[in-house]
């Protein structure tokens, strides 16, 4: 049974890295098409990719808008949250409702609607319009992990930082927000994640300046090229990366 | 129904962390046994091992006479109750109390009827629809015991179960399982850190402190002549005197002592005597006068901080009778019945 | 001092509510209004026109992408529920605690390649030059390469593989988070292993998966990418309907509406759920 479970194991990361193994594997090759049979290896995908103006340009959009819409959702997560869990207010349920709305919403839907309004508006599409868009998909996500973690705790602290004298606004920049610290982090990782890889949004929203996905995407509809596979390694590699350093020593360490 | 439980040689490593060491153990089909000590004493690994979830490194366990040690949990005649009860959510009491007849493959009518007749038992009649959820600490605690003891396990082990609950309710449930217990039959082994719910309830006390027994015995002997200093120190409150071995018996702060009763040696050696022990008046082995610091009225009695003459170092602890109305600033003349108290050779020094 | 306390309350909610109603609820708002406007060549007329609607269901075309989407997420909820939950259990009770994060972490780190070029490698392993056809030649099981990329078998493998890991984690967070003593209680009640799962840790767990269904629903039904690169041009889900309305046709009634429709189905979909989905609980 137990030879079962571990054969499973192995069975479901195979699957799992499949299509990854096979994207980094083949930007390696040093042929026209990345598919079997493989031949090199060589760097020349690579050096493509940095050369190209375009992509180098659009990874940097993707860092702009996932930094500015992360932190604008999460100060706005972060108010509201505090809002709510520190202050009565009638009604609040459904405005906690309201705030988590937009995560049961499709992303095309979000993004269409943005269109819409902007098109009648006569606001063009950039890289400002994709950020709006992503604030209202990351806001509910960043609300919701601030306030679940404002308990009861948390307020008994801050209601002796009051007991001492300090008025509401030291209290939250001196007490809360650090208390806080970890949830908003997560909050801010998380989001930075979605925006950072989100396309149909990004699409949708951007003319001239786009996202990295987004002109990902273009690269895609010139057809298959190892150029792609380079990119695709690059995002992954980099993220993974990051990912596993965060993890190995800042999250994983406070385990004993 | 029940049965006895024969531990040997008992030894289980954490990794490096040793936490039990030699236990050794008889104890009688139908015994309460408490087994009690402070945290990390590895009371708490010994219950494990006794129901199966560990299996340990070295050592056997006999129930009823049968090699038990590797068998699981599943197929021992033991059950436990958990310290958070570990009720099933999601079922109803009924169903809870009569999941492990279920187990067995008994047919739904009879189990339920089993498990309702239990729900009964427990003082739960007419709720065996509710989910757990509903029911408060103490109710929940009945029902993890019903379901505990509707398959008729030979042993039953109970993990702290009265922790959660308020003085009160504790007092009333130690008597509750005590009748249960008297009825069933079953061999009941019951981990507590608390001295006075051990006395309550035990036929006997195991002492246990860093992986050792340190005393076992019934409560009034474990009480009264512990086996080593800790289970003196641990089942209740002592006041210790050093002393030293002196041509006239043993030498203490407050003079002479014949005692007999000290083991052979020339010391250093420490004599407990229990709160109680002291008495106002001259009767038995002085202790010379002393002044009263703080005192506290504790209903039965008075418990006082004694400041002593003969030896300005020690304070002695008493409870002292109503009638002798110790406030603080009296003067008291304090003696005590040599027989009775305990004397141990002290710590650090050779056994 | 009470009226300032649900006066300052407001004050810190405001922007974050202003952001939603402006950003969010407006253009919803909007939207469900252009979906009963029509379309006269480049004109667009605001009114009250179910017409947009009545095509969605009278032609085939447009009812058929509704109904391939809904068998395809179904699908892929079904399919990755049941192959993760196994997963998530063996991290949670067979990995030794020390590693559980760790092996999660690696679990799941294929989630951070692009969306866009994880389904573009899944077409490159499926295609008909592909690793697989290619493996499964050379050991001699086929003899001409099958048509895998471009199917709907395609789009499912893709789905899953990105729902796999999603509910990886959402189950073993799920899992680990129950108290070890149910497991301990009921073996020593006397259930085996399977019985244990069966009446104890499933129903327990069931709340989680539920959540997870309801998350992998609602991204699966409204994903463009994934049937785009894989799913070929034999059938179209609503999502790519809708894109074709909005860059072919420039069609905004009809895409708008395609999306309120899209919406019912999440809204369905959480109706379906709801018992388990307390979302007020945030």
């Amino acid at each position: 049974m137990r030879r079962l479970q571990w054969g499973y194991l192995f069975v479901a990361f195979a699957f799992i890295y499949l299509p990854v193994a096979s994207l980094v594997l083949f930007s390696f090759k040093d042929g026209s098409l990345p598919l079997p049979p493989f031949e090199g290896p060589t760097l020349r995908w690579y050096a493509e990719v940095f050369g190209d103006r375009r992509l180098m340009a659009a990874l940097g959009h993707s860092l702009m808008v996932a930094v500015g819409s992360s932190l604008t959702a999460c100060v706005l997560g972060f108010l509201a949250a505090y809002g709510l869990a520190r202050h009565v207010l009638p009604g609040s349920v459904w405005l906690r409702g309201l705030l988590i709305a937009p995560m049961t919403v499709s992303y095309l839907i979000v993004g269409l609607g943005l269109l819409i309004v902007f098109n009648q508006l006569g606001i063009g599409l950039s890289l400002w319009a994709a950020g709006i868009g992503h604030v209202v998909i990351n806001l509910p996500l960043c609300f919701a992990i601030i306030y679940a973690s404002m308990g009861a705790q948390q307020q008994n602290i801050e209601r002796a930082a009051r007991d001492l004298g300090a008025g509401e606004v030291r209290v939250i920049t001196q007490v809360t927000v650090p208390m806080l610290a970890p949830a908003i982090l997560a909050a801010f990782f998380l989001a930075m994640t979605l925006s950072w890889d989100e396309f149909v949004i990004a699409f949708l929203l951007t003319r001239f300046e786009v996202t990295l996905p987004v002109e990902i995407w273009s690269l895609l509809r010139s057809g298959l090229s190892s150029k792609t596979n380079a990119i695709g390694s690059i995002v992954f590699l980099g993220s993974a990366a990051i990912v596993l350093l965060l993890e190995l020593f800042i999250f994983g360490r406070r385990r004993p | 129904m029940t049965a006895p439980i024969t531990i040997e040689s008992l030894c289980h490593d954490f990794q490096d962390f040793r936490a039990l060491s030699d236990i050794a153990l008889e104890i009688d089909a139908g015994e309460y046994i408490v087994l009690l000590g402070p945290s990390g004493c590895g009371k708490t690994t010994l219950l494990s091992i006794l129901g199966g979830f560990i299996v340990p490194s070295r050592g056997a366990v006999k129930i009823g006479g049968r090699d038990m040690t590797g068998v699981a949990p599943a197929k021992r005649p033991t059950t436990t109750m958990f310290q958070d009860y570990a009720l099933f959510p999601h079922m109803t009491l009924r169903d809870n109390v009569a999941f492990g007849l279920r187990m067995r493959g008994m047919a739904r009518r009879e189990r339920h009827a089993r498990a309702e007749r239990l729900l009964e038992l427990v003082g739960l009649h007419g709720d065996a629809g509710k989910r757990p959820h509903e029911l408060s600490g103490g109710q929940r605690q009945r029902v993890a015991l019903a379901r505990a003891l509707a398959v008729e396990p030979d042993v039953l082990l109970l993990d702290e179960p009265l922790g959660a609950l308020d003085l009160k309710l504790r007092r009333s449930m130690q008597d509750e399982l005590k009748s249960l217990q008297r009825e069933f039959g079953t061999t009941f082994i019951h981990v507590t850190h608390d001295q006075e719910e051990a006395m309550a309830i035990a036929d006997r006390i195991v002492v246990m402190n860093r992986g050792r027994i340190e005393d076992v015995g019934p409560p009034e002997r474990v009480y009264q002549q512990p086996a080593s200093l800790f289970a003196a120190n641990f089942m209740g409150e002592t006041n210790r005197l050093p002393a030293t071995r002196g041509p006239q018996g043993l030498e203490t702060p407050f003079g002479h002592l014949a005692a007999p009763q000290a083991p052979s040696g020339d010391g250093p050696f420490t004599v407990c005597l229990r709160p109680e022990q002291i008495r106002s008046g001259t009767d038995g082995w002085s202790l010379g006068s002393a002044r009263v610091g703080d005192s506290a009225f504790f209903g039965t009695h008075f418990r006082c901080h004694l400041h002593c003459d003969d030896d300005a170092e020690t304070t002695l602890i008493a409870h002292l009778p109503p009638e002798v109305q110790p406030r603080p600033g009296a003067r008291l003349t304090l003696s005590v019945d040599p027989a009775r108290l305990t004397i141990f050779a002290a710590e650090g020094a050779a056994p | 001092m009470a009226i300032s306390s649900t006066l300052r309350g407001w004050g810190f909610v405001t922007p974050a509510l202003l952001w939603t109603l402006a950003f969010f609820v407006a253009p919803f708002a909007i939207m469900l209004a252009m979906s009963l406007a029509t379309l006269e060549g480049r004109e667009l007329i605001w009114g009250f026109d179910l017409a947009n609607y009545r095509r969605l269901f009278g032609q085939s075309f447009l009812a058929g992408a509704i109904v391939v989407s809904l068998q395809i997420t179904l699908t892929v909820t079904l399919v990755s529920i049941l192959l993760a939950y196994p997963l998530a259990w063996i991290i949670a009770f067979r990995v030794p605690p020390r590693w559980q994060r760790l092996v999660l972490l690696l679990a799941i780190l294929p989630f951070w390649t692009s969306y866009v070029v994880r389904s573009y490698s899944w077409l490159l392993v499926l295609s008909r030059e592909g690793i697989v056809n290619k493996a499964l030649m050379s050991l001699g099981v086929i003899a001409e390469p099958l048509q895998m990329a471009s199917t709907r078998f395609a789009t499912v493998t893709g789905f899953v593989h990105f729902f796999v890991m999603l509910l990886t984690l959402t189950i073993f967070a799920n899992l680990v988070q129950l108290s070890p003593n149910y497991r301990r209680a009921a073996t020593d009640l006397g259930a085996s292993g399977w019985q244990a799962f069966r009446h104890v840790i499933l129903p327990l767990t069931l709340p989680g998966i539920m959540v997870g269904a309801f998350l992998t629903f609602v991204l699966c039904i409204g994903d463009y990418i994934t049937p785009q690169i894989l799913g070929g041009n034999n059938e179209l889900t609503v999502p790519q309907v809708i894109m074709v309305q909005l860059g072919r046709r420039g069609d905004f009634p009809l895409a708008a509406a395609l999306s309120i429709v899209l919406m019912g189905l999440v809204s369905l979909a959480y109706l379906a759920s709801a018992r388990w989905l307390r979302l007020d609980r945030v």
